[in-house]
């Protein structure tokens, strides 16, 4: 199959993906890169659970032509962490405030959160209900997700 | 009880960190040296012949190592009737029927391979309605039994009957009989991480399959059956779990998709991974039991029930799995929920050529207790009783034994109806709202194991290290509960160190001592009373330990002192304080004479025991413990009788609604939902436990439903099926009932199904409170709230 290179920076660091040019962004993190954070729950951009964040934007890398990415910066769910591996407060609210059950959905859900923190760092609750709609979730009932990202909001402020 | 340390309190689940960081290793994430990826072919009928299959273009695909058909492997028969085989060689009898399979380098080739298998059918006349399949006239879906007998019905030959009382008797002394007929459709479980496993053979032909089950060492049983019909009887099967991305029922039985990765495996003598798309979640994947009720209930003039009375009928599809054995579960509320002293449950499954079903949480407990609740709300209105006010009546006491023969212990019943009460203000607002309105129902379940098998029991092992480390193997399943935060805590306060101790391995038959499974609703209960008791075990070998050897770590403490500061004057101390185990005790990393925790010599850090005990010259020790729990409980009899569980979760849910009668759509204003759990060991937890639950219950209260036409699956995803989102909002105001049950470790009782159970019932019956109709057919979807309305006019 015909292969397409593509540069971006990935968590902070320049990269290079020689990938079939058909894979999907998710793909190829997961393949390529083996970050396997991310998850494919549907494959067809309906349950979130391979979001990851490009340019800022929370993205649906399951449906995100991995040629898409040239010149970019993706941030996945492995790269949200401090150097040091202090978690980043969006992590430390899913595990204080039971955000994560089975967490298969839970890489997608913190890096929607994060977009989301960091476009609009006080966010109303429907702000985050609305951002997470496309996230998925059958642990929870969403109720502790969405506490936890409150959580994390005031203690980013 | 107030002293804990660990126990009772919101300890987070940084024990599960990895869960937030992306590195726990799911079933998806795995991978093996050499693995090649399986698909599944499956039929393009509901029932036909297979006259032919063509693998050759399959096969000569570039990368494809292996294309398996029902003729290239043996006709072992699987399931729990063995109805069924691996791979359908003759007939096909559903959608999803297994007709052929292809392991290949990469997942793309595997399924551009299973594209160029080429079947030829004979479509045969096919039946989907259970009760056409009844009748005489029917296409039967099995022409024979697992044995090659001959079978004249699509009835399956299965013992559902349930009687206790005299049901006449009953009718006799009631003032007041309602009859309700009531229906539930199939839902899925739409686990987030789709059905999946690993199969690999050693060069010897022993078997590790990697997974992600919810019990373990049923999967051993059910391959170790398979292998002895495979020609590979005595070979040893290790079971080992992948971080589970979400259960829910899915992972009880051992999956058709399972053995198929089985024989590709052995095919290729390579690990081959299968794993499901959502599509295939949705069309293969067995969902919850579907179920029609007719429910007949009495009462007296005091609102006393006199008598309850159903029938049920199943379909079952075309093969069966646990789905079949649901109504073993809809016994426990038809004939337990409220005290009601004569009973008559019967349930008749039937093939018919639909897909076949299996557990789903609340096992078969939403559809009955959904049939129950349905009939309380009508009979309290025939007899004129407020139906709150019916179920307090009604409610079961501590101490009752139920016509079942369950013994009810602790019971927070009238505490969870008295919440609803007053949380939901149900004497201001019931009846008196239009457009809005109050419902409730209420719940009975296992909450302290299930003995569905001969043991119910539960293994662990807890070994301790040279510096306090804490080992647990634990036999059960982490499905996302928290169990991993839950036990640590256990573990740490009975063994008297911290959370950050204790390090659990999970789910590996190789490790583990047995376990029944993490279903029912059991896991906190059983592996919570195992870890008390391996835990007490391995303190007592750590206090052995610290008599053997405080006083010596203690003197040489003073010897080292002594060198230092030559005027250091050894104390005189009482070394009998520390000379039995029994005056000892260990709490938070810390041994001190039970006498005086605070002694200013006798309290040194148990690491330091450990490490002199258990590092030592002369004779090699080790701190480890192991814990077989398996409570007195008792199996169901011939009759479906008998105490099956240790101890029983009651709870009620209260639903405020509001329901538009122009567009038929019902919003849930307020959702009450009040639990006996015995003791909240982890309150955060536990909340998250009630709030999944009932979300789920009103998914199936108001949206969810897998729409199969003749047999196909019409909304196999996620946009189609309608399961609950962020933006789905419902209000949920918990309450937590604690009657502490004393077999409860601490008192806990299991809590991961109950709050599913009365969620769509207490919908239901608050859409009538509203608006005047009752709808008995889940979902309640605004199509048939406005058809409801327009028939009332």
């Amino acid at each position: 199959m015909k292969k397409v290179s593509v540069s971006f920076t990935l968590n902070g660091y320049p990269v290079t993906a020689e990938v079939p040019v058909t894979w999907s962004l998710l793909k190829t993190l997961r393949e390529d890169f083996e970050l396997t954070g991310a998850k494919e729950g549907c494959g067809v951009g309906e349950c979130g659970a391979c979001t990851v964040i490009v340019d800022g934007d929370a993205v649906n890398s399951c449906l995100y032509p991995v040629f898409e990415a040239e010149g970019k910066s993706v941030m996945t769910i492995e790269g949200i962490a401090g150097e040091d591996g202090t978690l980043h407060p969006i992590q430390t609210a899913f595990l204080e405030n039971n955000g994560v059950q089975c967490g298969y959905c839970t890489s997608g859900m913190i890096m929607s959160a994060k977009a989301l923190l960091d476009q609009n760092p006080d966010p109303a609750e429907n702000d985050i209900r609305t951002n997470i709609a496309g996230n998925f979730c059958r642990c929870t009932g969403y109720v502790q997700i969405v506490e936890a990202i409150e959580m994390a909001a005031r203690k980013m402020e | 009880m107030s002293d804990h340390l660990f126990v009772g309190k919101s300890i987070p689940r940084t024990i599960e960190a990895d869960k937030v960081t992306g590195k726990a290793v799911y079933i998806d994430d795995m991978k093996r040296p050499g693995m090649l990826y399986g698909k599944i072919l499956y039929s393009r009928y509901a029932h036909a012949r297979i006259k032919s299959i063509d693998t050759s273009r399959a096969k000569k695909l570039a990368g494809v190592r292996a294309v398996l058909t029902g003729r290239d492997i043996p006709d072992a028969r699987v399931g729990f009737l063995k109805d069924q085989t691996v791979l359908k060689k003759d007939v096909v009898r559903q959608f999803r029927d297994e007709v052929a399979a292809v392991a290949a380098i990469s997942p793309e080739i595997a399924a551009e391979a299973v594209d160029l298998i080429e079947v030829e059918y004979e479509e045969l006349p096919a039946v989907f309605d259970p009760f056409e399949a009844m009748k005489e006239e029917a296409p039967l879906v099995h022409e024979v039994d697992a044995r090659g007998r001959p079978v004249k019905s699509n009835m399956l030959p299965l013992p559902w009957k349930f009687e206790a009382g005299d049901i006449e008797q009953g009718r006799k002394d009631s003032a007041f009989v309602v009859t309700d007929n009531v229906s539930t459709t199939w839902v899925n479980q739409c686990c987030m991480g789709t059905s999946g496993c690993i199969a690999e053979f050693d060069t010897s032909n022993n078997l590790t399959l990697y997974n992600q089950t919810n019990v373990i060492f049923g999967h051993i049983g059910r391959i170790t059956e398979y292998f002895s019909q495979i020609g590979l009887k005595g070979k040893k099967i290790r079971v080992v779990n992948a971080i589970v991305g979400g259960s829910f029922g899915t992972k009880l039985d051992t999956d058709i998709y399972e053995f198929i990765s089985i024989q590709l495996a052995l095919k290729t003598r390579k690990p081959v991974k299968i794993l499901f798309d959502r599509e295939e979640e949705f069309q293969a994947l067995p969902p919850r039991q579907p179920a029609v009720f007719t429910i007949e209930q009495g009462c007296d003039r005091d609102g006393r029930l006199t008598f309850r009375k159903c029938e049920a009928i199943l379909d079952n599809g075309a093969y069966t799995s646990w789905g079949a054995t649901t109504p073993s579960v809809m016994i426990m509320p038809m004939s337990s929920l409220y005290r009601v002293p004569n009973v008559f449950f019967k349930a008749t499954c039937v093939y018919t050529n639909n897909i076949y079903c299996q557990a789903m949480r609340g096992y078969g407990n939403p559809q009955a207790t959904f049939a129950v609740e349905t009939s309380m709300d009508t009979l309290a209105e025939a007899a004129g009783i407020d139906p709150l006010e019916f179920r307090m009546i009604n409610r079961n006491h501590p101490g009752d034994e139920t016509p079942m023969r369950l013994k009810i212990t602790s019971c927070g019943f009238e505490e969870c109806i008295n919440a609803v009460k007053e949380k939901l203000k149900w004497d201001e607002k019931k009846g008196k709202q239009k457009g809005r309105g109050l419902g409730m129902a209420s719940l009975i379940h296992v909450a302290g194991g299930a003995r569905v098998t001969r043991s119910d029991g539960h293994g662990m092992v807890v070994k301790v290290d040279e510096y306090g480390h804490v080992d647990v193997i634990e036999s059960g399943t982490d499905q996302g509960q928290g169990s991993p935060t839950v036990i640590t805590q256990i573990v740490a306060e009975a063994l008297g160190v911290r959370p950050e101790d204790v390090f659990l391995t999970f789910g590996d038959t190789a490790l583990a001592l047995w376990d029944a499974g993490t279903h029912a609703s059991r896991h906190t209960f059983m592996a919570g009373n195992a870890a008390v008791r391996a835990c007490a075990k391995a303190k007592k070998q750590i206090l052995d330990m610290a008599v053997e050897h405080m006083a010596k770590i203690i003197k040489g403490g003073f010897k080292r002192k002594k060198r230092k500061d030559p005027d250091f004057v050894e104390p005189d101390l009482d070394y009998g304080l520390i000379a039995d185990p029994e005056n000892l005790d260990i709490r938070d990393r810390m041994v001190f004479p039970k006498k005086d925790p605070d002694h200013p010599y006798f309290r040194i850090p148990v690491s330091q025991v450990l490490r002199e005990g258990l590092l030592g010259s002369g004779e090699s020790k080790v701190v480890v413990a192991e814990a077989f729990y398996d409570p007195p409980t008792e199996m169901l009899d011939r009759e479906f009788k008998g105490n099956l569980s240790q101890t029983y979760a009651f709870g009620a849910s209260g639903v405020e609604v509001e329901v538009d009668e122009k567009t038929g759509e019902v919003k849930i204003l307020n959702l009450v939902a009040a639990h006996d759990v015995g003791k909240a060991m982890n309150p955060t937890l536990l909340l998250g436990q009630i709030y999944g639950a009932a979300y789920t219950g009103v998914g199936y209260g108001l949206t969810e439903e897998i729409k199969v036409v003749n047999g196909r699956v019409m909304n196999p995803s996620f946009r189609d099926y309608q399961m609950l989102t962020a933006m789905d909002v419902v209000p949920i105001e918990p309450v937590i009932v604690e009657p502490m049950d004393e077999d409860g470790p601490y008192g806990a009782k299991g809590v991961g199904e109950p709050g599913l159970v009365p969620t769509a019932p207490a919908i239901a019956n608050a859409v009538y409170d509203a608006i005047g109709v009752r709808i008995t057919d889940l979902p309640i979807t605004p199509e048939k709230v406005l058809a409801a309305l327009k028939e009332k006019g």
